[in-house]
């Protein structure tokens, strides 16, 4: 029923400009996995070369363990969800939904069964008669994905479903979409470049750059171990540090900084200039007093209270603004502006990485 | 071309290439290259054609010298063939009647999009439409009766004694300039008001808190920004007029030749294709200079005019 | 301070409109004055005999039976005929674009006489002679222009994501033709034949060169009045007014319905958006 996805050395060029840069991922049946990254990166590109709308300059697309290059869209097991949803404007619902049906050749009785099955599932039982004009933003991309999954597709490939939705509606249809995906086991590529959604969805990620693949893995692997600055520095905050490394010794190396030296886990090969140093705000610690490494004198200059954290700008004698985050629950005592404090964290969650992977050319 | 072939398919793609082929090259180039072709030829009988006598001359466009009689320009009055007189009539006052469209659309464009509100325009619009959707032929007929000698405007004009005794409207260009502009008042219209509406009405009211007064506002601000409508207008009207048969014919006279007529009666009556091709022919040259002129003076493309 | 320049411009607004309107209702009126000559002074009395005589000329009815056969050659060719020139233009670009482009809107500008007498030139040369299959062909090559430019419009609204969500959805070009494109083009269709219908009907200049004895509505109109007119021509123009203006209004209550519903639509969108929130 659910097929995989295999691209293999993937390119697409658009004249000299090259959108999609040597993609390789290997993408498990029935697996909700998200491409990541920002405007522009090439996300879309990938999706219309998987469903048949772009032929890949070079490399090869298997689904299911079959190249489809040279099959045309229709003759794709995918189906796609549009960036604007593409709902027939002049069709009831119904039709639209059953339009894949329709073309072939399935007839009428059937179709509306199926149509008013498939409304059931995406919870939307009652519109099978009404317009898409008529709908709100949610109920259409409901339409949308029960149009999509009409037709049994193997895989479904979504392109920001979500993002003309505004932020509550959003957070209730990631879960829905989940559950959706849950309930029909198909295999799910879903694009975005907001990454609360990328993370809190998905089974695996992969974080794009440039028409590059910077990394693919879980979330939670994404969030904290990236694998290069551009990805720590696209998913979740950070306070970045910047100087020369001194030799890695059993995984972790010591970097001069003017703001003092800080030690942090470093991966094998990874060193010399165009490094930086990345530790998360929640990993931010205050004392009164200096503590045994990575700790820097500071004053705090800003304390702002966000609901569930409280957020600490503090500055450092050298200059550089480091912020924390501290969780609401009294843990820790909330400083007060002006306060002179110690900031530091532990080597274990702050890394040492390497700029992103650019484009080989 | 080879996106359009993926978006609509092999068989589709054929098909509406095959059509608009039909179109442009059957039905437009190839029937004007014909007349062109044709326009160099002699008149001959049928048994004749592609015989010895058949070669390229110019022959049939200087038939347009024939007969000669006199026309006054500024007192001077020159000795021109008959033809060439109607021809740089039809021109002149194909002109004529563009300004008079101008002049009398020119206000009521602007009322329309700036001063009338907004709320009545649909129903001024209908009234307006009403006229475009009686064909030419039954217009012109209208200011036929009206013009009679005994019809309503003299019978109106003595009842209100303006006038004594009734004026033979039908005589000269005048009717036919009165049928002209009444027939394609609207073709100004339209395209001034389209232009007009698209000017922000802010752009005036900065004129006129400026100082500016009304007549300047007009000069520097709305007539620049209507020069896409006028030159489209200007182009329609001209051309419609000059291309005009039905209305020099129903209320022209003996003394108000257009060279529409002429070229009808070179066709219909001395059934001399070959010169009615030329003549066509050169009234395809005038028209087709007037809107490169357009063009030209007003800065606009071809796809302003159209539209 | 505008106040003068508001009233001068209502008072000329129904200046204009009288200037319009008057001379039709001038030529309607004299279809019911018991007067020989078209008029409506002197006011003989009021007839229907024009209307009987007209039911009883032959001759009208074959010139209207030959302008509906035209205007229905027109229209079942210029339809297809400039929605894909339309289609062609708007899926191509660049200087080819800009070329096609001024060959498909020139013969709007190109005087009737110059179509007329090319097409009875050209088809002459295949022996095809003049008579009323020429005038549709010669109507086609300008009025297929106006469908052109109708359909064109309509097509720069389309979302092309559309055609593709078909496609992906496994339908064949000609079913996304068929279900998608061609309904979102159907109103500047219906409209497009609309207007190939009337500028059809009411041409004179292309039929007068290539109908080769044959009468439309138009023609006829035009040679009686050139040779001793009656009112019939009156009763003929009231009746071919009345008949399109009739049209205009149902199209327009159409047009206005269709409207609502789509505000109702609309609104009932919004309800849909709030209740969520
Ligand atoms: N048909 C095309 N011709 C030329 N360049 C293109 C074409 N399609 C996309 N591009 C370019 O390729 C790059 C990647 O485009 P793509 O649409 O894949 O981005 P994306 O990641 O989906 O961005 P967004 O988040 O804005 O949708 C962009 O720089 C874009 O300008
Ligand atoms: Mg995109």
């Amino acid at each position: 029923m659910s097929a995989g996805i295999d691209l293999d050395n993937v390119v697409c060029d658009f004249g000299s400009f090259r959108a999609v840069d040597h993609v390789n991922v290997s993408i498990q049946p029935g697996e909700f996995f998200s491409f990541l990254g920002p405007s522009g990166c090439g996300k879309t590109t990938i999706l219309r070369m998987i469903s048949g709308f772009i032929e890949p300059t070079g490399g090869v697309i298997r689904i299911g363990g079959k190249d489809v290059r040279g099959q045309r869209p229709n003759q794709r097991p995918t189906a796609l969800i549009f960036q604007n949803l593409a709902l027939f404007p002049l069709m009831p619902i119904w039709e639209n939904i059953a339009f894949g049906l329709e073309v072939r050749g399935v007839n009428k009785a059937t179709r509306r069964k199926r149509a008013e099955e498939l409304l059931a599932l995406v919870d939307l039982p009652g519109a099978a008669d009404k317009m898409v004009s008529q709908l709100s933003g949610g109920q259409k991309q409901r339409v949308a994905i029960a149009r999509a999954l009409a037709v049994e597709p193997s895989v479904m490939l979504l392109d920001e479903p979500l993002s003309a939705l505004d932020l509550k509606l959003r957070q209730h249809m990631r879960a829905e979409l989940r559950a959706i995906q849950k309930r029909t086991g198909v295999t799910f590529i879903y694009i975005t470049h907001d990454q609360g959604e990328a993370l809190a969805m998905s089974d695996r990620v992969g974080v794009m750059s440039q028409g590059r693949l910077q990394q693919v893995s879980n979330p939670r692997d994404i969030y904290n171990n990236p694998v290069n600055g551009f990805v720590a520095s696209f998913v979740g905050e950070n306070n970045v540090l910047t100087g020369p490394v001194a030799a890695p010794t059993g995984g972790f190396a010591v970097m001069e900084t003017p703001h003092g030296r800080f030690r942090a886990r470093i991966a094998d090969g990874v060193s010399g200039q165009g490094v930086k140093l990345f530790v998360r705000p929640e990993h931010m610690r205050f004392s009164d007093s200096p503590t045994a490494e990575n700790s820097t004198p500071v004053t705090v200059t800003e304390v702002a209270f966000e609901g569930n954290f409280i957020s600490v700008h503090a500055q450092s004698d050298s200059g550089m603004t480091f912020l924390s985050e501290l969780r609401n629950d009294g843990s820790a005592p909330i400083p007060a502006v002006g306060t002179r404090l110690h900031v530091s964290f532990d080597p274990a969650v702050a890394a040492i990485l390497p700029d992103a992977s650019i484009a080989r050319g | 071309m080879h996106d359009m072939f993926k978006r609509y398919g092999t068989g589709l793609t054929t098909m509406i290439l095959l059509v608009t082929a039909f179109w442009i090259l059957i039905l437009l180039i190839l029937p004007n290259l014909t007349m062109f072709e044709s326009s160099f030829r002699p008149y001959l009988p049928v048994t004749e054609v592609g015989g010895p006598r058949d070669v390229y001359s110019f022959a049939n466009y200087g038939r347009i010298l024939g007969a000669h009689t006199d026309l006054s320009v500024l007192g001077i009055t020159f000795e021109v063939p008959v033809r060439v007189k109607v021809f740089i009539l039809t021109i002149y006052y194909s002109a004529v009647v563009t300004l008079i469209t101008f002049a009398l659309a020119y206000p009521l464009a602007y009322y329309l999009a700036k001063i009338v509100s907004p709320k009545s325009l649909p129903t001024l619009f209908l009234l307006l439409f009403v006229p475009l959707w009686v064909s030419e032929i039954l217009r012109s007929f209208a200011w036929f009766i009206i013009l009679a000698f005994k019809g309503p405007l003299n019978v109106a004009l003595m009842s209100l004694g303006i006038i004594d005794s009734e004026i033979r409207w039908i005589a000269g260009f005048s009717p036919v300039i009165i049928g002209l502009v009444y027939t394609y008042v609207l073709f100004m219209l339209f395209p001034l008001y389209n232009s007009m509406q698209s000017l922000d009405s802010n752009q005036i009211e900065a004129a006129e808190d400026l100082g500016s007064p009304w007549w300047r506002t007009h000069w520097r601000v709305i007539l620049p920004h209507a020069k896409p409508g006028i030159a489209s207008g200007a182009v329609m009207v001209f051309m419609l007029s000059a291309g005009s048969l039905l209305v020099p014919s129903l209320l022209g006279s003996t003394t108000s030749g257009w060279f529409t007529q002429t070229i009808q009666g070179v066709m219909l009556e001395e059934a001399d294709w070959n010169t009615g091709a030329a003549f066509a022919f050169l009234l395809l040259i005038v028209c087709t200079l007037f809107v490169s002129l357009m063009m030209r003076v007003f800065g606009v493309r071809l796809s302003d005019i159209a539209k | 301070m505008h106040k003068t320049r508001d009233l001068l411009g209502h008072v000329y607004m129904t200046a204009f409109l009288i200037y319009l309107l008057v001379p039709l209702l001038v030529m309607g009126g004299a279809a019911f004055n018991d007067s020989k000559l078209p008029t409506i002074v002197p006011w003989v009395g009021f007839t229907d005999r024009w209307f009987i005589d007209l039911w009883n000329d032959t001759r009208v009815w074959i010139a209207f039976r030959n302008t509906i056969l035209v205007a229905l050659g027109v229209v079942a060719l210029a339809v297809p005929i400039g929605t894909a020139g339309a289609i062609l233009i708007n899926s191509i670009s660049g200087r080819w674009r800009a070329t096609l482009y001024g060959l498909m809107v020139a013969p709007i500008l190109i005087p009737g006489v110059v179509i007329g007498i090319s097409t009875l030139l050209f088809w002459n040369n295949f022996n095809v002679g003049a008579g009323l299959h020429l005038s549709v062909l010669g109507q086609v090559s300008y009025i297929a222009s106006f469908v052109m430019l109708l359909v064109l419009a309509r097509l720069q609204s389309f979302d092309a994501g559309l055609e593709e969500a078909a496609l992906d959805l496994g339908a064949s070009h000609s079913q996304v033709m068929r279900r998608i494109l061609l309904p979102h083009l159907y109103p500047a269709i219906g409209a497009g034949a609309a207007i190939a219908f009337f500028q059809s009907i009411e041409n004179f200049n292309v039929t007068l060169f290539t109908r080769g004895g044959q009468d439309t509505l138009t023609v006829y109109v035009f040679s009686k009045v050139r040779s001793g007119i009656t009112p019939t021509i009156n009763a003929l123009a009231l009746l071919l007014i009345l008949f399109t203006l009739g049209l205009a209004i149902w199209w327009e209550l159409t047009r206005r319905r269709k409207a609502r519903i789509e505000a109702a639509r609309a609104a009932e969108a919004r309800r849909a958006e709030e209740a969520m929130a």
